[in-house]
């Protein structure tokens, strides 16, 4: 395990010098000054107007996991189907932001798009989930069950009380990150809050930024109060009605994203041009198109993000590993662990990609926001999960004094592997990250991504979606050998 | 009455059985011949395949084509590790003992809210084992021969002529298990079942077979096993 951890920690080192880590910006502490000002008077009277934007932030949320919910168990049934699981892969590993890129082009500026962002990568991912959770659940019971039993008795009797609480834990957890995912859609113009806190920070009106910020925290802080299981089939019927109202689709758009848009410029060129929408179906352009522009854009983009990741997956370990202690009862009492624990919290629920974006307005585009934005919020997750592990041991009586050799020879020993585990878990989610902050700027995979949807190349985008797509899917099944091989296993919680 | 016995018809009749599961004990050379209405103890020390055999016996029973569907009309088992669903009540876990034989729609509403019929048949079987008042406790909750008494619920309302146990009594205190198997015997036409307790077996069964390292080691009706025999078990 150690030489595992020392060859990723070499590698990331290896990839600083090829890391762009420049502050572009003239003034960046005088800016943090007054966002740090925003927070002491954040302007809550600009709430009540933007009621609605709180308003859609959950509607979507809700729709999009229950939509997510049901696609996704019906796709853990099939789970051990190697098809199915590609699918289920594929479609996760795509960040909500890309889907929402292809779903505006596809359905126009609308809820739906918001909704089947959100729905769509996380059915992948609940179907992966609730497969695992059934696969390592309780089997004993099953031996209760008569044999001619029916498949449907069979699993209401035999598996979903078993499989329960589970399920409902991580699905709570994945609606927190809907939350999130929701909110951050606004970035690119959906009526949710992202859409008036870029405005925010963009316009430099900063204790509106900082209200609708704690708005959001309260709304996730809030959730174990009214988020309870007997109210949400209300809350998800009254999310849909809402949703309902506002839905408009142009079928006709849809067909031409489908047939034409998507297309790969060499079929489509002759046709633009003489205006007949001739086809070309000759192969060797499209081969050519693809090969140009994975060689000039893909080859960097996916350099850029890989050097990204290594380095935010290092810094990640690092960063919990350093910030655990501050909240494990083995090191830390009141009031500092309290005070520890309310940052851990914060820096979990605020969405990367809004921590990358105010890190950007202050240090203009590089990977040095990219980094700190990531890390954070991944680190502070990790952190959490470690500490919490942490807690569970039990000190001996005779143990040592000095934290410095508690933390060598006591702890740290019992929960690196489960550590390695969920940090080599987050590689995927790390990645995923990675590419989408190429949008604030930073020449990762969602950067060229981003310039050819402004330039209306949608084949161009689709074509560059997919490679980041591939990218993921490798560097996940790269994190589940590496999982396998050092024979660790996150099994104490499920989160991804 | 052994040639009564003998007239009973056939349930099992196994020749020169083999048989593994995985993490359980492999049996070798089984041979054996199993009549309707006798009632088996297996004797052994742990790790000698009682539970390995009493398996054996359940998946044969479940074949389609066992040749013997017209005495075997149900088989009920009462796992070792009593196998509940820990999430549910007691009144549901004994219930799953019967889902094969309603629609998946009654067992749907069962579950949601338990009806009338079911609940007077079982609330008569917790009583008989004195476990009325925990019928709507979840078996998560309940002390070791609590669970026991409701995986033995469970196979008593599931019924049928033939009753697999595997340490039926193992969590139950010797005042109560006595009772517990007079219930059993009185429920089940056909019992084969495991024992650690050398009283009960004497008492409650007409034929014991004595098991050690997956080898049958004697096979013999109860006045015929002596204490050098079962101490051959136990220490070679």
């Amino acid at each position: 395990m150690l030489r595992t951890s020392l060859i990723f920690v070499v590698i990331a080192l290896l990839s600083l010098p090829f890391a762009d880590l420049e502050i572009t910006t003239s003034h960046p502490w005088t800016e943090l000054g007054q966002i740090a000002l925003g927070a002491i008077q954040p302007d809550l009277s600009a709430l009540w107007q933007l009621k609605t934007a709180l308003l859609n932030t959950v509607v979507f949320a809700f729709c999009g996991t229950s939509i997510g919910v049901v696609l996704g168990a019906g796709l853990a049934f099939g789970f051990s189907w190697a098809p199915i699981r590609l699918f289920c892969v594929f479609i996760r590993s795509i960040h909500e932001i890309f889907w929402a890129f292809l779903f505006l082009n596809i359905v126009g500026l609308n809820p739906i798009c918001g909704v089947l962002s959100i729905a769509i990568p996380y059915a992948g991912i609940f179907a992966k989930v609730y497969a695992e959770i059934v696969q390592e659940s309780d089997k004993q019971p099953l031996v209760g069950i008569p044999t001619g039993t029916g498949v449907i008795s069979r699993f209401i009797y035999g598996v979903l009380p078993v499989i329960y609480a589970d399920a409902k834990h991580y699905t709570t957890y994945r609606f927190e990150c809907a939350l999130r995912s929701s909110a951050i859609l606004g970035f690119i113009g959906l009526p949710t809050l992202g859409y008036h806190l870029e405005t925010a920070f963009r316009e430099g009106t900063y204790q509106t930024a900082w209200a609708l910020l704690y708005a959001f925290y309260l709304l996730i802080a809030s959730l174990k109060y009214w988020l309870k299981p007997r109210l949400t089939p209300f809350y998800v019927v009254g999310a849909f009605t809402l949703l309902s109202q506002e839905v408009t689709v142009s079928w006709a758009n849809v067909l031409r994203f489908f047939t034409v848009d998507i297309l790969p410029w060499p079929m489509r060129r002759v046709g633009v041009w003489s205006g007949t929408n001739h086809i070309d179906f000759s192969l060797v352009p499209v081969l050519e198109w693809i090969k140009d522009i994975l060689i000039t854009e893909g080859v960097e983009g996916v350099w850029n993000t890989l050097i990204l990741t290594q380095i935010v997956l290092a810094g990640t370990g690092f960063f919990a590993l350093l910030v655990f202690p501050f909240t494990c009862r083995h090191f830390s009492r009141w009031p500092m662990r309290p005070i520890s624990q309310y940052v851990l919290v914060v820096l979990r629920t605020t969405p990367e990609y809004l921590l990358a974006y105010v890190f950007v307005q202050l240090w203009g585009p590089s990977m040095i926001p990219a980094v700190w934005a990531i890390l954070l919020h991944n680190g502070a997750i990790l952190a959490f999960l470690t500490s919490n592990n942490a807690d569970r041991l039990q000190g001996k009586i005779d143990r040592p004094l000095r934290y410095i050799d508690r933390y060598f020879y006591e702890v740290l020993p019992r929960i690196y592997g489960q550590f390695l585990a969920f940090l080599f878990y987050r590689w995927e989610v790390i990645i995923r990250e990675s590419s989408i902050l190429g949008v604030l700027g930073i020449y990762t995979l969602g950067f060229y991504i981003d310039s050819a949807i402004v330039d209306h190349q949608l084949d161009k985008a689709a074509l560059l979606i997919l490679l980041t797509g591939t990218l993921n899917v490798s560097i996940d099944t790269v994190s589940q050998r590496v999982r396998r091989r050092l024979q660790i296993s996150t099994k104490l919680f499920v989160l991804d | 009455m052994k040639s009564d016995k003998l007239q009973n018809p056939l349930l099992f009749d196994l020749v020169d059985e083999r048989a593994d599961y995985q993490n359980k004990v492999a049996l070798k050379r089984i041979t054996l011949k199993i009549r309707q209405g006798e009632k088996i103890a297996l004797m052994g020390p742990s790790g000698a395949g009682k539970t390995t055999l009493l398996r054996l016996l359940y998946e044969r029973s479940q074949l389609p084509l066992n040749g013997y569907q017209n005495v075997l009309n149900e088989v009920a088992y009462v796992d070792q590790h009593y196998a509940l669903v820990s999430q549910l009540s007691v009144l549901h876990n004994v219930y799953m003992g019967r889902l094969d034989r309603n629609s998946t729609f009654f067992n749907l509403r069962n579950l949601i809210r338990p009806q009338k019929t079911v609940l007077t048949e079982i609330e008569l079987i917790l009583t008989d084992l004195n476990m009325e008042q925990q019928i709507n406790q979840t078996t998560g909750t309940l002390s070791g021969g609590q669970k026991q008494r409701t995986a033995i619920a469970r196979a008593m309302y599931k019924g049928g002529n033939l009753l697999l146990a595997d340490e039926p009594i193992s969590s139950i205190d010797v005042q109560q298990a006595g009772a517990i198997l007079d219930l059993l015997c009185q429920n089940a036409e056909t019992i084969v079942m495991s024992l650690h307790n050398v009283d009960f077996a004497m008492k409650y069964a007409q034929r014991i077979i004595g098991l050690r390292q997956g080898e049958i080691l004697f096979d013999q009706p109860t006045s015929h096993v002596t204490l050098t025999m079962l101490d051959t078990l136990y220490n070679p």
